[in-house]
């Protein structure tokens, strides 16, 4: 040891490590000793949470990840997670079922209550059909205009969200059918042609006068009984009113003469099947809001 | 091939070095500096500390329904208070403002003084002295405690050393404690923690910092300076050669050497080589060494030094606040010059006064009341059954005041313009009044109808709200949509 004459560097004063690359030579500042013992503690770390967590992928013909001691899952704990937010909405949730409709609207914690539920609910199984908003498409209604087919009232809404609309199977279900005038034969071409005219001209349109004046008749006849004398529709059958600006099926000349002759009936799942009381409600709530309520 | 023979040493490598690569920690004795920058020391740690612990229990009165913690950062409820300002999140940029002024603060202080904020105010700094003054009590001074450490294990020396741990954990504690009083209302948590029934977080924070000021203060100390923190990096590139630093005066110490009494001070320097000021150093440096790394600029070595030349009889000052530019030049025989107006101090004060300026502008004329229009994109427009179109619109009316407000709502700009707000009936006159609570967001449906005669494509349309009370007006421009283009 005593031959070993430390080699310094002249500028800085620092012992050199010995090591020297083409006149390079490192410096020996020597790391405290903790820092090293901190590395150490995480590779121990880094081994004990292999163990205690997955973390080696699935390897070809290992089928799946190691699981871990612990048992943690990202599954398990999202399961978990929305357990306890259930937990902590159930007691709004049964507000929901005892409350009454008009009550629900007017109590402004229960209304916000329901408004968000009933929103998420709305985006998850209505908007597929009915779009965001409710803005609607053709053959489906849009639910913020002030228009109804059945009802726009609290109650008719949950009705219909209960019991959907021509749904077989829910004997409570709301039901009309319109026949299928030129498919079936009722009527020809002409009459039909003609009919159309005059359904036109109820809501104002130029239409040809006296095709007009010949389908009045037939309305009388064939149409009146359920879209009613003056065409402004019957709610009880879901009858839509025709003297308004609002076509579910299309407002045009081809629209309507397609409607009159292969019926148009459209369905609605009764959504009592598969949602619980309290989201009917809130969608009851949320429907209501959207612009048409009644 | 010659290349090889370029790169094969000529003579056999040297033998690998004895040194290790990794240092053990020497253990530093600070001893206790008796003067005027202990003294300053001392003000600056009670002042720090009260502050720290005291400030949260300040009230504040700002009305029923709001906190009245003077200071007081409301996660839950998405305010921060500080006496008479109420910062909400979209404001967030006050404190953005806020740590722009403390960093030019910093860089301020630094290009004048050197590291005053190491030497006087860094938290390190004040909790490392305060358990140093704890170690002292149970251990005593300097030579005292080395003595005991090198002492084998007895009664006297564990009941010395549980003793100072015991109260260094209290301290800690307490630190962690005073942390969360920030984030809640601190009676009402200084109750709930010791219950068990404080939030979680409120522990897991207690925890860490107790953790981290025991570790940091106790045990890690100047360790933390040197190895962990970024800013005696950082202040490298912002004192130069005229900030004040923390400086030995090698023109007046040089050459330095033990001094009897009687002797002449004729050809030597002032420095007798006493070790004080590396004694007295919480760093463990020499001093004399110049400006390092290390040095946190305390001026601890400034009253140990001065109390040694008061004993020699030589004037004090050999280690003072002083320029490496002016040490240099009275070392060359010229004349002394101190520079504090300098480019760089005129440009961080300059931007200081310029960031402050803007924040107080925008705190003074903050609006405390604001409006927005959401319009709804899904439906974009609907049809009535009458042909109307009508728009549906979320109004947000939020109010920062501590008073109630009732705004007057009216919309024109299209003809035909009908307004409707859900759940408010117009007055008769066609009046719609919308009230505001105090502190808080308010929300409305409004449905704006426009006949269909006088709709088409993208129109716009004004709301406009009035204060009933004080007559303050807001309007929102915003678009109103209609089929056909």
């Amino acid at each position: 040891m005593s031959e070993h004459h430390k080699d310094i560097d002249q500028p800085t004063g620092v012992e050199t490590t010995g090591h020297e690359w083409d006149g390079i030579k490192e410096l020996n500042n020597p790391l405290p000793r903790w820092w090293l013992y901190i590395w150490y503690g995480t590779i121990a770390f880094s081994i004990g949470y292999m163990v205690v967590m997955p973390a080696i992928p699935a390897l070809p013909g290992l089928g799946t990840n190691t699981r871990g001691l612990a048992g943690q899952s990202d599954r398990i704990a999202v399961a978990e997670q929305v357990e306890s937010l259930r937990a902590q909405r159930s007691a709004s949730g049964s507000a929901l079922l005892t409350a009454s409709l008009e009550e629900i609207e007017t109590d402004r914690e229960l209304q916000q209550f329901a408004m968000a539920s009933g929103e998420s609910a709305f985006g998850d199984n209505c908007a597929t059909c009915h779009g965001a908003g409710g803005r609607g498409a053709k053959g489906y209604p849009t639910l913020a205009d002030d228009a109804w087919l059945w009802s726009g009232t609290l109650e008719g809404i949950q009705y219909t969200l209960q019991h959907g609309i021509r749904h077989e199977e829910d004997p409570e279900t709301r039901f009309s059918l319109m026949p299928a005038f030129g498919r079936d034969r009722l009527l020809e071409r002409q009459q039909i042609d003609d009919v159309v005219n005059h359904v036109l001209s109820l809501s104002g349109r130029e239409v040809d006068e006296a095709a007009s004046s010949r389908g009045a008749d037939i309305f009388a006849a064939q149409c009146a009984s359920c879209h009613g004398a003056n065409g402004t529709g019957d709610r009880t059958v879901g009858a839509p009113n025709l003297t308004d600006d609002i076509w579910v099926f299309g407002g045009e000349y081809r629209d309507v003469y397609n409607t009159v002759y292969n019926a148009r009936n459209a369905h609605m799942p009764a959504w009592g099947e598969r949602l619980d009381e309290a989201t009917i409600k809130s969608l009851a709530v949320y429907v209501h809001s959207l612009g048409g309520g009644e | 091939m010659s290349r090889v023979t370029l790169i094969t040493p000529k003579s056999p490598p040297p033998a690998p070095p004895p040194q290790d690569l990794y240092a053990k920690r020497k253990q530093i004795y600070p001893k206790l500096a008796h003067g005027k920058f202990r003294t300053v020391k001392w003000l600056a740690m009670a002042g720090m500390l009260g502050i720290y612990y005291l400030v949260p229990w300040l009230r504040w009165d700002r009305g029923t329904g709001v906190p009245d913690q003077a200071v007081l950062a409301d996660f839950a409820g998405e305010r921060f208070f500080f006496f008479g300002i109420e910062i909400w999140p979209q404001e967030a940029y006050y404190l953005a403002g806020l740590m722009i002024l403390a960093a030019l603060g910093l860089f301020l202080v630094t290009s004048l003084f050197g590291r005053v904020w190491c030497g006087y105010a860094c938290p390190q700094t004040v909790w490392t002295d305060l358990y140093i003054w704890v170690e002292r009590a149970f251990e005593g001074d300097r030579a005292a405690r080395m003595r005991l450490d090198a002492k084998p294990m007895s009664f006297n020396k564990a009941w010395r050393k549980v003793g100072k741990h015991a109260v260094w954990l209290l301290i800690a504690f307490v630190t962690g404690g005073a942390f969360i009083l920030y984030f809640h209302d601190a009676q009402m948590i200084a109750q709930t923690f010791f219950i068990g029934e404080a939030p979680l977080s409120a522990y897991w924070f207690a925890a860490i910092l107790t953790f981290t000021t025991y570790a940091l203060a106790g045990t890690m100390r100047e360790q933390v300076c040197t190895y962990l923190c970024p800013w005696p990096r950082i202040q490298a590139a912002l004192t130069d050669e005229h900030a004040l630093n923390v400086t030995y005066r090698y023109d007046r110490g040089e050459p330095r050497g033990p001094h009897r009494k009687g002797e002449s001070w004729e050809g030597r320097g002032d420095c007798i080589d006493c070790k004080q000021c590396v004694q007295v150093c919480p760093m463990g440096i020499d001093i004399r060494d110049g400006a390092q790394l290390e040095c946190i600029h305390c001026a601890l070595c400034i009253d140990a030094c001065d109390e040694m030349m008061k004993k020699v009889e030589r004037p004090t000052g050999l280690i003072a606040y002083d320029t490496d530019i002016a040490v240099a030049r009275r070392a060359a025989g010229m004349r002394t010059q101190y520079r504090l107006i300098r480019a760089r101090t005129v440009l961080y004060a300059a931007l200081m006064v310029a960031i402050a300026a803007l924040m107080a502008w925008g705190l003074l004329n903050r609006g405390t009341f604001e409006v927005n229009v959401l319009k709804d994109r899904s439906p974009p427009y609907v049809r009535l059954s009458d042909g109307d179109i009508r728009n549906g619109y979320t109004l947000k009316l939020v109010n920062k005041s501590g008073e109630a407000r009732e705004m007057s709502l009216e919309a024109n700009g299209i003809d035909g313009l009908q307004l409707e707000v859900i759940g408010l009936e117009a007055t008769e006159a066609g009046r719609i009044f919308l009230p505001v609570a105090a502190h808080g967001v308010d929300r409305y449906r409004i449905f704006v109808t426009v006949p269909q005669e006088t709709a088409g494509g993208r129109d716009h349309f004004t709301l406009l709200l009035q204060d009933t009370a004080t007559g303050e007006l807001h309007g929102n421009r915003t678009s109103f949509m209609a089929p056909g283009d």
